[in-house]
């Protein structure tokens, strides 16, 4: 058994779980955060995706203590308050899920992939980097539309703070 | 057409919960004292039992039970049973083996379920199920079903013959091979439709708790039919009467047909919780998921369409043979035969059919409904005809298939089907226009300058949906009927609940029922909710399969809104002293027409509840129950077109553009429409494309894992480009067809005919990967 301390959407949280018990099941089984999902066993659907110090890294690739000391954020801690991260809003206006499975692991994916191109994202961008998340539902084709879309919400509200700024 | 009313776009109200993370699925359920279950699966595609040794296992840390078939016998509980009774043309009863929840004597297919193992941890259980000792004497095992009905095939049930489930026939033999006979061209193919596995992103799962004081079970479940599962558990598995009995299906990660049957996981669990006293949760893994979820697909064809000198169909003769798995399956039997080759006539008069289905068992995962369920199957049989018939002919494709239209309606085939609407001219038009049909040359020139092959194919569809006219489907052997049941609570406050029979998987019911809601009295939606999956809550239902929650589902909503609205315009009129005929109600208010009289709609529901002034003899109260049972199936149909490249270097598929023109009738929200189009395409291409299942000859699943299955990802598939040409139905109040699996029933023979005419050959297998590409080319030159 070892001692695991993280930092999960802004609370410090610590407990003590198996030395096998991977981060995807810490978070789901002893911290009751449901929404981070477990679609396979190889480390390749992405449903679980979660981001670790910043990054996106899908939660069923790492043990619980190897995580410990880090600062997570899981999709129960995306929105503000209550105003939904813009993301998450996208996804609902562009209609980008159906049965909600993958959308946890989707919405941190596409949040990471916004973050690293503040460039800005094009088609044949999103769909590359969505690879290592699969959707059996929607074909991906309004997941796609609602990264883009919130992706140049994001950039002018962005260049709206930065005006804010000067 | 409101803002939130029917045909709106509307955003979907159920989307905050999945967004935010507190969508609630079933291995997010958590019970007081539960533990986790292990299952213990067959690693042999076919073996004796000789030995069940659980002593180990029992010692090990955390285990709470460890149970085998012979205690779950011994408890009286029932074997699985298929539930569509099909005849052989001989007159005799399909060939049905035992299958018991856990293995007793024999295994039939790798991943079969011998010993459930329950343990404090998940991690303990498995532990343990490691230590089960089971003593095996292996079989010799067949995969393919063309090989397993030949003499001399290992026989896996003994109720079963050769292995020969049934010998079926539809249609009129004599005629048609007359027609063969007489033909000016006979076009003649062996056609394969690929295994699939469904692949919902949710795992299966169950949670079973036994409540000792109350002799009451309840069973969480990942169940498309959470009334069907209570139902035949109850009545053929001895789980429980059906009032000792709850199943809820909370929020479900895709079904695809997959989640419909009932499976030996959720019966074992709920058992296993009386046996051993605590409530007992399994999820499957995803490679067990790949083992023992029941797949799609995996029919061999045989194949004849005759045309006279004019180019007219005059015939077609189909034999296939269906692979049911090791076990038939909840409605295995219907796929090949009642939802297959009622459909061979397609979009086109054909004066004469005759189909035959042997279907069989093999050391292989049962097989049953995947999204589309024997209408891709049937639709692949045709349009791959089609299209090589049209070569052979040279004639265009989209001319031969004009040729052959059905332009009347209702239109009798000989399968069965009397089509009621329908315009397979439009979508045929729209789909040519939305992909620019008549610049393929120049496209194709274009790529060849850049060393690349394009192709272009086209696929029209036909589908039957809104399963079914109960009296119909019960005279050709279906266990139940599949009518679908709605009662709308208005409550005092005005605000309503919708109760469903119908279960939503993905397909956003809680907004498009609700929109029936919003447009009939004209309340905010979000004043409407809609409540399923619960057999505590919802009297009874049939669920949700076979594109049927719209035309089926959500005609029983109609049904018992024209009961309220009724009832609350008698109120209205008592109230207001006006004559009830002239009573509306929108907008939120109950007017008398053509005066300044009204109430607000909430005013009238909380005098039905305070029933203070009441029409004499009114029962207080608005609330109404209707059950609606569909006069005939629906008939959505479309023209799909897909455009390929082929890089013949490396023999990879681009999939240039693919553009879907559906009729699917009315539509209440395009969005949602749009949605399962996307899906069920992305489905077809996958199938066309990437997925292959791939048992290897001693019965060992080799693509079982994601490292091994080709799941399309976003970077396989274009965006598309859909839209819909619709002719209302007119055999029910909505005028609504289904549009569920559509995609998934269109899109591959159009992926194909494109690849096809891309290389220049007459077939190529399914999935075409790269490799299956790359040898076509390099075998052809």
């Amino acid at each position: 058994m070892s001692d695991v301390s993280l930092t999960v959407n802004g609370r410090r949280v610590s407990g003590n779980a198996e030395d096998r018990t991977l981060l995807v099941h810490f978070l789901r089984e002893h911290l009751g955060l449901t929404g981070t999902h477990v679609g396979c066993d190889t480390s390749q659907c992405g449903a679980c995706v979660v981001h670790v110090d910043g990054r996106a890294v899908k939660s069923c690739s790492m043990l619980a203590v190897q995580a410990s000391g880090s600062t997570i954020v899981t999709i129960e801690g995306l929105a503000d308050g209550a105003e939904l991260h813009p993301v998450q809003a996208a996804f609902k206006e562009h209609h980008g899920l159906q049965c909600g499975f993958c959308t946890p692991g989707m919405i941190m994916t596409a949040t990471d992939m916004i973050a690293r191109h503040p460039q800005g994202l094009d088609e044949a961008t999103v769909r590359a980097e969505l690879d290592g998340n699969i959707c059996r539902c929607t074909g991906y084709h309004n997941i796609v539309k609602a990264i883009l879309a919130a992706s140049e919400t994001m950039a002018k509200g962005a260049k709206g703070r930065a005006k804010q700024a000067a | 057409m409101g803002i939130e009313g029917v045909g709106a776009r509307v955003a979907r109200k159920e989307d905050k919960r999945f967004i935010t993370g507190g969508g609630r699925y079933v291995d997010d359920m958590v019970v007081p004292g539960m533990k986790h279950a292990v299952f213990v699966r067959s690693p042999h595609a076919h073996a004796q039992i000789k030995k069940i040794d659980v002593k180990k296992a029992q010692a090990m840390p955390g285990v709470v039970g460890v149970l085998t078939g012979k205690e779950i016998k011994a408890d009286g509980i029932g074997n699985l049973i298929c539930g569509w009774m099909i005849h052989s043309k001989d007159g005799t009863p399909m060939k049905m083996g035992a299958w018991s929840p856990l293995a007793v004597d024999k295994v039939r297919y790798v991943g079969d379920a011998v010993v459930i193992v329950v343990a404090d941890t998940k991690g303990q259980a498995r532990d343990a199920a490691e230590a089960v000792e089971i003593t095996y004497k292996e079989l010799k095992a067949v995969v393919d079903a063309t090989k397993a009905i030949q003499a001399g095939a290992p026989q896996i049930h003994a109720e079963a013959d050769n292995n020969l489930i049934f010998d079926w026939e539809l249609g009129d033999a004599k005629a048609t091979d007359a027609a063969i006979k007489s033909a000016a061209h006979v076009t003649r193919m062996k056609i394969v439709n690929n295994r699939l596995v469904p692949n919902a992103m949710e795992p299966r799962a169950a949670l079973g708790h036994y409540d000792k004081a109350e002799d009451h079970y309840t069973c969480w479940t990942t169940s498309q039919n959470p009334h069907v599962a209570r139902l035949v558990m109850s009545a053929f598995y001895n789980v429980a009467p059906e009032n000792k009995l709850r199943v809820i299906a909370p929020d479900v990660g895709g079904g695809f047909g997959s989640k419909i049957y009932i499976y030996p996981e959720e019966i074992v669990c709920l058992w296993a919780s009386k046996k051993t006293g605590v409530p007992v949760k399994w999820v499957a893994d995803r490679t067990e998921s790949f083992l023992s979820d029941a797949h799609g697909r995996d029919h061999v064809s045989t194949v004849e369409m005759a045309f006279d000198k004019d180019n007219r169909i005059t015939g077609l003769k189909v034999d296939t043979i269906a692979n049911l798995g090791a076990y038939m399956s909840l409605f295995s039997s219907c796929v090949p035969t009642y939802l297959y080759a009622t459909l061979l006539s397609g979009q086109y008069n054909i004066p004469a059919i005759h189909a035959n289905v042997r279907t069989v068992y093999t050391n292989t995962a049962p097989v049953d409904a995947y999204r589309g369920a024997g209408r891709p199957e049937a639709t692949y049989v045709l349009e791959r005809m089609m299209e090589t018939a049209a070569r052979e002919l040279g004639v265009s494709p989209a001319e031969l298939r004009r040729r052959n239209f059905i332009t009347s309606f209702p239109h009798q085939t000989p399968v069965i089907m009397a089509y009621d609407a329908g315009d397979y001219n439009a979508s045929l038009d729209a789909a040519m226009k939305a992909a620019d049909y008549a610049g393929f040359t120049r496209r194709r020139a274009d790529a060849a300058k850049q060393g690349k092959l394009r192709g272009i194919g086209m696929s029209c569809y036909i589908e039957a949906c809104g399963l079914a006219p109960s009296s119909a489907v019960g005279s050709l052997g279906a266990g139940v009927g599949l009518w679908e049941s709605a009662e709308v609570r208005v409550n005092a406050v005005g605000t309503i609940e919708v109760l469903t029979g119908s279960h939503s998987h993905g397909q956003g019911h809680e907004t498009t029922f609700a929109q029936l809601v919003t447009q009939r009295f004209g309340v905010p939606i979000d004043s409407v909710s809609i409540v399923h999956g619960d057999t505590d809550k919802v009297q009874m239902g049939m669920g949700t399969y076979g594109s049927r929650s719209g035309a089926v589902g959500m005609s029983a909503i109609v049904k018992a809104l024209d009961k309220v609205e009724a009832k609350a315009k008698k109120i209205a009129a008592h109230l207001l002293e006006a004559d009830e005929g002239d009573i509306v109600i929108e907008n939120g208010e109950v007017k008398v027409a053509g005066t300044d009289k009204s109430l607000p709609w909430f005013q009238v529901a909380l005098a039905s509840y305070t029933a203070h002034n009441l029409p004499a003899g009114m029962e207080p109260g608005l609330k109404e129950t209707a059950f609606y049972d569909p006069s005939n199936f629906t008939f959505p149909a479309g023209c799909y077109i897909c455009e390929v490249e082929i890089d013949p270097e490396t023999g990879t598929t681009e999939i240039v553009q693919f553009v879907a023109a559906d009729d699917f009738g009315n539509i209440i929200n395009p969005m949602i429409v749009e949605g399962q189009v996307h899906g069920g395409i992305a489905q077809g291409v996958g199938q066309a494309l990437l997925e292959g299942t791939h048992y290897d000859a001693s019965g060992q699943l080799l693509t079982a894992s994601y490292m091994d299955y080709t799941m399309p990802r976003a970077g396989d598939l274009p965006s598309f480009k859909v839209s819909t040409s619709n002719t209302p139905c007119p055999g029910n109040p909505l005028g609504v067809k289904g549009c569920g699996e559509a995609g998934a029933i269109g899109s591959p023979p159009a992926v194909i005919n494109a690849i096809t005419d891309a290389l220049g050959v007459v077939d190529i297998a399914m999935p075409a990967s790269p490799a299956t590409v790359w040898a076509t080319i390099r075998a052809k030159k």
